[in-house]
């Protein structure tokens, strides 16, 4: 399919060479790695295979540590529960306020069951008080969940210090990396980090695929028994071919990491400082001096993001929005109100992230059509004026709101 | 991606009477605090014939909202203010031929721009009195806050309540746990506590108790409290039988072939299920259209 794709935070393509590796796991090679026959033992040897690149990529010391799941949200889910089953007596989680919903969702709920949840704020740029978060850590805190990088504004947090800090305390930390992973160096053999989920098709692997590493010696409670796969820490029968995948995703994504710290950060910082050139009333958001090679979030003001999203790809371009009105939800980008941008932005936040493949002739020609969609959005927008915003927009129009 | 309409992309991509009008003299400015959206209605009213002669928007949101707008302004051009307020939001929804559940609340801010823009004309102070929560249920598009005030008034105690008084919960099940949660919290403040279990109990233990006599007599008793009303219609009604859960009945007088006719049933089979504590099914009985049939040959 032709088009320009800028939504690799969402997920990416899998590489052609992948999906090549993978697909004699459907076929000749089918076997379940646990039978004793000769169907399955080259299958076992693959995974150990797999095993070993997704070792080399996270920089962990020992194999044992990647357990594959079947996704980013069950390896949250899993280390999370494991965290507080195997510390009954600790009833409190610290988590941030802008954290992916897999972790939010699992809180809240938890927060039903008796569970109190520290939710770190940010500030304006989507930066965490660490002062705040010493203050929280205790021997009540059965475990912190912080995320590596945001999935909206691409921004880092500290985790590399935030889980020494938790390790002094003797509180158990795991982080989401799911967008990091692939586009940052890790090396997880060096850090205090106790347990990292990821996600194989963020990193151009396929969907379905995920992994938890999990530190040798930290106490572990299985969220699925009934085999002993994983070393009976997730059973159920392997997917081997995603596996497989994920595998070589992962050694690529080493091989590209350097290019994706260069060239993508590059045409990245293109596109971004090319719109904000073309379009008034535009600003860039989250921590834009520390964040992912690939993303920027920008914001225009005054017009709403899935109309802009709609204009884009009526020209071929894919992006996404931290609008309310792309969620099921109704709900504005609870990343956007965690940091206090004001609606007639947040509503407006365009996320564009790159990948390896992105080139750019599709940046200039993003950066060619964007400013037109948001002109002709705006000239829509009881917000703007002939010619700019209105006189002090806030006055200009005020609705009576339902 | 949402699933619109063909319609609905046509008035987005190409919206009509998009931008300001110089000379309106009814302008209504509304926005739903839930997803933040927002408009503006501009209308020129002649003063004579309090005729729609030109109507235009301005639009702060989404393909929905700016694809309903645009519906809104081409529907009411040329209508009278009291037609136009007689525009619903669904005619708006149908007008683009149908919008997404999550979507319909745009069709209503166009309803009430509409509204805001009527009582700006006349020197009428215009108040919004619906309030708008997080949508429930994706089936029949109903809301927390809906779900929440039935529940609050008509003391609701289990899903299956709030199935027959709302709709919400009643399609594909997946929003039962939300629904739950709702019930948890309204029971609280009533001092009760919410029992997903309270539906089969009521349903085992009553109906258990009464006999077929006793239950026609209780559906008697309840048709008897009808009456009235029903009668000052100068209409009337009468069982004809009862099997198992469906109940036959004969609308008669003015109430025989009335286009309200099933409006009349449903409000009477609520009432019904209510007072017996069960589902029934109340149905216009052929034997009694029969029996009309034969008596005007």
């Amino acid at each position: 399919m032709d088009g320009i794709y800028l939504d690799n935070n969402a997920t990416t393509r899998v590489d052609d060479t992948v999906v090549a590796a993978m697909l004699p796991f459907f076929t000749e090679q089918f076997g379940n790695p646990s039978s004793m026959h000769s169907f399955g033992n080259k299958v076992g040897l693959a995974i150990k295979k797999a095993r070993l690149q997704v070792q080399e990529l996270l920089g962990a010391e020992h194999e044992s540590e990647i357990i594959f799941t079947s996704c980013g949200t069950e390896s949250d889910a899993t280390a999370l529960l494991s965290a507080i089953k195997s510390n009954p007596e600790k009833k409190e989680i610290i988590t941030t306020s802008i954290e992916h919903p897999a972790v939010l969702a699992l809180c809240a709920h938890l927060e039903k069951e008796g569970y109190k949840v520290h939710r770190l704020k940010v500030d304006e740029r989507g930066r965490l008080d660490l002062d705040a978060y010493a203050r929280l850590l205790s021997d009540r805190v059965a475990v912190v969940s912080v995320m590596w990088a945001n999935n909206e504004t691409g921004s880092f947090f500290p985790v590399l210090e935030m889980a020494e800090m938790a390790h002094a305390a003797g509180v158990l930390f795991h982080t989401d990396a799911v967008q990091a992973v692939g586009k940052v160096p890790i090396d997880l053999k060096t850090s205090k980090i106790d347990m990292l989920s990821l996600s194989g098709h963020k990193l151009h692997a396929p969907k379905g695929i995920g992994v938890l590493y999990l530190k040798r010696g930290v106490r572990f409670r299985p969220l699925l028994r009934g085999g002993h796969q994983e070393r009976g820490r997730r059973a159920g029968t392997e997917n081997t071919a995603a596996i497989v995948g994920l595998g070589l995703a992962c050694e690529q994504a080493m091989q590209h990491m350097h290019y994706e710290n260069t060239e993508v950060k590059r045409l990245r910082d293109k596109l971004e400082a090319g719109i904000l050139a073309r379009v008034p009333r535009a600003f860039p958001t989250g921590d834009v001096t520390n964040r992912l090679p690939n993303t920027s979030n920008i914001a225009f003001e005054f017009i709403e993001g899935e109309a802009i999203l709609l204009l884009l790809n009526k020209f071929g371009i894919a992006a996404s929005s931290g609008s309310a009105c792309t969620s099921g939800s109704l709900e504005p980008s609870h990343v956007m109100r965690a940091m206090g941008i004001p609606y007639t932005a947040a509503h407006g936040t365009i996320r564009f992230s790159l990948s390896r493949y992105s080139t750019e002739a599709e940046v200039d020609r993003v950066i060619q059509v964007a400013p037109e969609i948001v002109a002709q959005l705006r000239k829509l927008s009881p917000y703007w004026g002939d010619n700019g915003p209105a006189d002090e927009p806030d006055k200009a129009f005020a609705p009576v709101y339902a | 991606m949402w699933d619109y309409s063909d319609k609905v992309k046509e008035h987005f991509f190409s919206p009509c009477n998009a931008g300001a009008l110089d000379d309106a003299n009814a302008v209504g400015d509304v926005g739903s605090l839930n997803c933040g959206d927002a408009l503006r209605l501009m209308l020129k009213v002649d003063p004579d014939t309090e005729t729609i002669q030109d109507a235009r928007f301005q639009t702060f949101g989404c393909g929905s909202a700016i694809a309903s707008s645009s519906a809104l302004t081409e529907i009411v051009k040329g209508m009278t203010l009291d037609a136009a307020l007689k525009v619903s939001n669904k005619d708006i929804a149908d007008y683009l031929d149908g919008l997404p559940p999550e979507k319909m609340h745009c069709s209503v801010m166009g309803r009430e721009a509409l509204h805001a823009a009527v009582a700006n004309y006349r020197g009428e102070e215009w108040k919004d009195n619906h309030e708008e929560g997080a949508l429930i249920c994706k089936c029949f598009a109903i809301d927390a806050v809906l779900i929440e005030d039935t529940v609050r008034a008509n003391n609701l105690s289990s899903v299956e309540d709030v199935i027959n008084y709302t709709k919400a919960g009643g399609g594909c099940s997946s929003c039962h746990e939300g629904i739950e949660e709702i019930l948890v919290k309204v029971l609280a403040e009533r001092g009760e506590t919410f029992n997903p279990h309270t539906v089969e109990l009521k349903e085992e233990a009553q109906p258990a108790k009464l006999t077929n006599l006793q239950r026609i007599k209780r559906i008697e008793i309840v048709l008897d409290a009808m009456r009235p009303q029903l009668r000052r219609d100068h209409g009337d009604i009468e069982l004809v039988d009862v099997d198992g859960k469906t109940i036959y009945v004969n609308m008669t007088g003015a109430c025989s072939g009335c286009q309200m006719e099933a409006l009349t049933l449903q409000g009477i089979q609520q009432k019904l299920m209510e007072d017996l504590g069960e589902f029934v099914k109340l149905v216009p009985s052929r034997a009694g259209s029969l029996s009309r049939a034969a008596s005007h040959p």
